[in-house]
């Protein structure tokens, strides 16, 4: 894995020898570059050869796996799992909604009302951080429970009628239904929805916003035409980080899901360490990454943003 | 992977890397340099390198491969286990059977708790094991199906009899003779797992539950219903409720098995599939019945009365988990002295009543009830001679079948 320890020497002969004495410049930003460049190879460059070619493999544990350009595997793992792709991506588009709506007007309040309580507020924002993951998705089977007082108020205030016949709970709980499984995407991901797009609106100068005023905009005006514009690269870049994870992950559905909850997560996850199919594992991983990368190509350049995120 | 390259830059990554070097900032901008490494990647990825990749075989050694046993010379055992399965003392550092051990044998036990999960651990030592290289570990703990699996693919070693003279002796009856493993000859149990149905007094609310049908089928237990996520447990106990057996069953037996829980999820009958973690669903209500492991059980009713169990008319699922000495181990006779030394019942009555599942050690109840008179009597951890008649095993399977089986039952939990 010698990358850029070889890649520079093609370059000296081009340059005369008479200017030796810039030469150590010139090759700093490749020497900036090699510990990222290194860290692509090993860890994301080396992996994706090797599980291209797992997914067009054919065999058995016992007898070994072959590349026999087996492609009928992707052809294969998505006429069988197509709705858990489907269900995982409305489940990350739904969760990364709920965190835009939650966390747009939070970070606008500490990016422009909070005064002196910003950071302690940027601080609870993180300290969901300190402790893990799973701790903090299991917290809502506690806060979801069936005899928890969230749901004996939903069940009393009707809400579960609502959401029963939205087909997003099922009887009188939330837990183990498509809801909770959103809910707890939600928060996992709400954090990476709030950073930046406070940082984005943060940077914007509070003279913009008088100048508005001066030229008669009323504040729903003011926000319409100025404010949100200009903290589209927030927005853009809050909903890429939640999105993204979001259908990916499988911790939720595992836990706080059903058996009609299953995201493609959980699928890769399964044939992967329970049933041993690698091939369709890493086939199903590829058509999620291709979809993804589809989808978010699509959304930035409509959303016009390139040059921003 | 040796035939990938990686180290060239491909000439149109360089020229951009060099063009934009040459004409300062601006032309380093991420796009045209994402634009370049991607299509370098293509280049460099280029087709025919990846079939130089693959995944070789499981070497077929039947009867494992030793490596030279450094038992002598290096008085030390490497022990991979589950977390929370010895003995720990009050102040929660060290483990008393391990250092009594130590102390007689003057083997020092490494003990790691690094086993979480079957699969999961599997898929960490199979590149190991099947390159034939030392996976570090002299002893390992896996649950019957992988144990055969294991045994299958030539990974473990054959264990030597005359270092396991009270193991031979007190085995009980019950755990002899597994299919997969005939008269024990890689394999002894560490701990024996029965499988029965339990309930919350609370949450049931009245509601009987005496049999793997009242879970599936009684409509006042909608979307409170647990089943574990291990198939031989859950299909086990479905097929004896069927009045099958699951140790000689069927294509046709399984499917209508799967068939018969299939029916309840689309009802909404099942609430979730679970490893573990039903306990706290359980302990809080959440679920009111399910299959679930005697050990947690018992665990479980030392906090909470109001969760109980019940066995089966029809039967229930015992599995073991079986200590086994992996290929190219270094310290195999110390393994061997150590799985001897728990088959003694003074160290296996001192784990039995710490761990509280089910002893495999014949004639340890006197030892047991002098530390613990109630774990003693208790059938989850000793079961008597009427629950022994009960106990049933699921049949060793061919890879074939393990690979279509747990297809189907994975589909039935959604995935």
């Amino acid at each position: 894995m010698s990358t850029l320890t070889e890649a520079p020497p093609p370059l000296a002969p081009a340059e005369p020898a008479a200017e030796a004495p810039r030469k150590r410049g010139r090759f700093t930003p490749y020497w900036l570059l090699l510990p990222g460049i290194l860290w692509l190879i090993v860890f994301f460059a080396l992996p994706l050869v090797y599980q291209a070619s797992t997914s067009v493999q054919t065999g058995s544990l016992e007898e070994g796996y072959k590349v026999t350009w087996h492609f009928a595997t992707y052809w294969d793992a998505l006429s069988e799992y197509w709705p858990q792709f489907l269900r995982s991506l409305c489940y990350a588009a739904g969760a990364t909604v709920l965190c835009l709506l939650l966390g747009y007007p939070l970070a606008y309040l500490i990016a422009f009302r909070a005064g002196r309580w910003r950071n302690l507020i940027m601080i609870l924002v993180i300290a969901p951080f300190f402790t893990s993951f799973l701790i903090r998705t299991l917290a809502w089977k506690t806060i979801l429970a069936d005899n928890g007082p969230i749901v004996h108020a939903l069940n009393s205030l009707h809400v579960l009628d609502l959401t029963n016949w939205l087909g997003w709970t099922a009887g009188d709980r939330v837990l183990a239904t498509p809801l909770a499984v959103v809910c707890g995407l939600t928060y996992n991901f709400l954090p990476f929805m709030i950073l930046p797009l406070y940082t984005s609106l943060e940077r914007i100068d509070g003279r913009l916003h008088e100048a508005a005023g001066d030229l008669y905009a009323k504040p729903w005006t003011t926000f319409r035409k100025v404010t949100f514009p200009l903290s589209m690269p927030g927005v853009v870049s809050g909903t890429l980080l939640t999105f993204i994870p979001a259908a990916g992950d499988y911790v939720n559905s595992e836990l706080l899901g059903s058996t009609d909850t299953r995201m493609i997560g959980n699928v890769i996850q399964t044939q992967f360490l329970r049933i041993l199919d690698y091939p369709t594992a890493a086939a199903l991983s590829f058509i999620l990454m291709a979809a993804i990368l589809a989808m978010v190509t699509i959304y930035i350049r409509r959303s016009g943003t390139e040059d921003l995120v | 992977m040796e035939s990938y390259e990686p180290d060239r830059l491909t000439a149109v990554e360089l020229a951009a890397v060099r063009r934009s070097f040459r004409s300062g900032r601006a032309a380093l901008t991420r796009r045209s340099l994402l634009r370049a490494s991607a299509g370098g990647a293509l280049a460099i990825g280029g087709l025919g390198t990846l079939s130089a990749c693959g995944i070789p075989a499981a070497a077929k050694n039947q009867g494992g491969v030793s490596a030279d046993d450094h038992s002598a010379d290096e008085k030390v055992v490497n022990f991979s286990n589950w977390p929370e399965y010895i003995d720990v003392d009050d102040k929660g550092k060290s483990h008393p059977t391990l250092d009594a051990f130590a102390k007689r044998s003057g083997i020092r036990v490494k003990y790691t708790e690094d086993i979480n999960d079957n699969d999961e651990f599997f898929g960490k030592i199979q590149p190991e094991l099947a390159a034939g290289q030392d996976t570090g570990r002299d002893l390992i703990v896996l649950t019957d199906w992988l144990a055969a699996r294991m045994i299958r693919l030539g990974y473990v070693q054959k264990l030597d009899a005359a270092h396991l003279p009270h193991a031979f002796a007190n085995l009980s009856d019950q755990f002899r003779d597994p299919d997969w493993d005939p008269g024990r000859a890689y394999s002894y149990p560490w701990q024996g797992i029965s499988t029965v149905v339990a309930f919350n007094k609370k949450a049931l609310g009245g509601i009987e539950v005496k049999s793997v049908s009242d879970l599936l089928d009684n409509p006042r237990l909608k979307g409170r219903v647990g089943m574990l996520t291990e198939m031989r447990d859950t299909i086990g106990m479905v097929l004896l409720d069927m009045g099958k057996d699951p140790a000689k069953f069927t294509d046709d037996d399984y499917d209508a098995a799967i068939a018969r829980v299939q029916k309840a999820v689309d009802k909404g009958q099942i609430r979730r599939f679970t490893g573990n973690d039903y306990t706290s669903d359980l302990a809080k209500g959440d679920i009111a019945a399910c299959v679930a492991w005697g050990g947690d059980i018992v665990q479980l009713q030392a906090d909470n009365p109001d969760v109980g169990y019940v066995i089966p008319d029809s039967g229930y699922m015992t599995s073991t988990d079986n200590l086994m000495v992996p290929n190219k181990a270094r310290h195999k006779t110390n393994a061997e002295r150590l799985i001897d030394y728990y088959y003694e019942p003074e160290p296996a009555a001192a784990l039995a009543a710490y761990v509280n599942y089910v002893s495999p050690v014949a004639g340890v109840v006197p030892y047991l009830s002098r530390i613990d008179k109630s774990a003693a009597s208790n059938p989850l951890i000793v079961p008597d001679k009427a629950m022994q008649a009960k106990s049933h095993a699921f049949r060793a399977l061919t890879q074939k079948e393990e690979t279509a089986y747990q297809q189907k039952f994975s589909k039935l939990t959604g995935a």
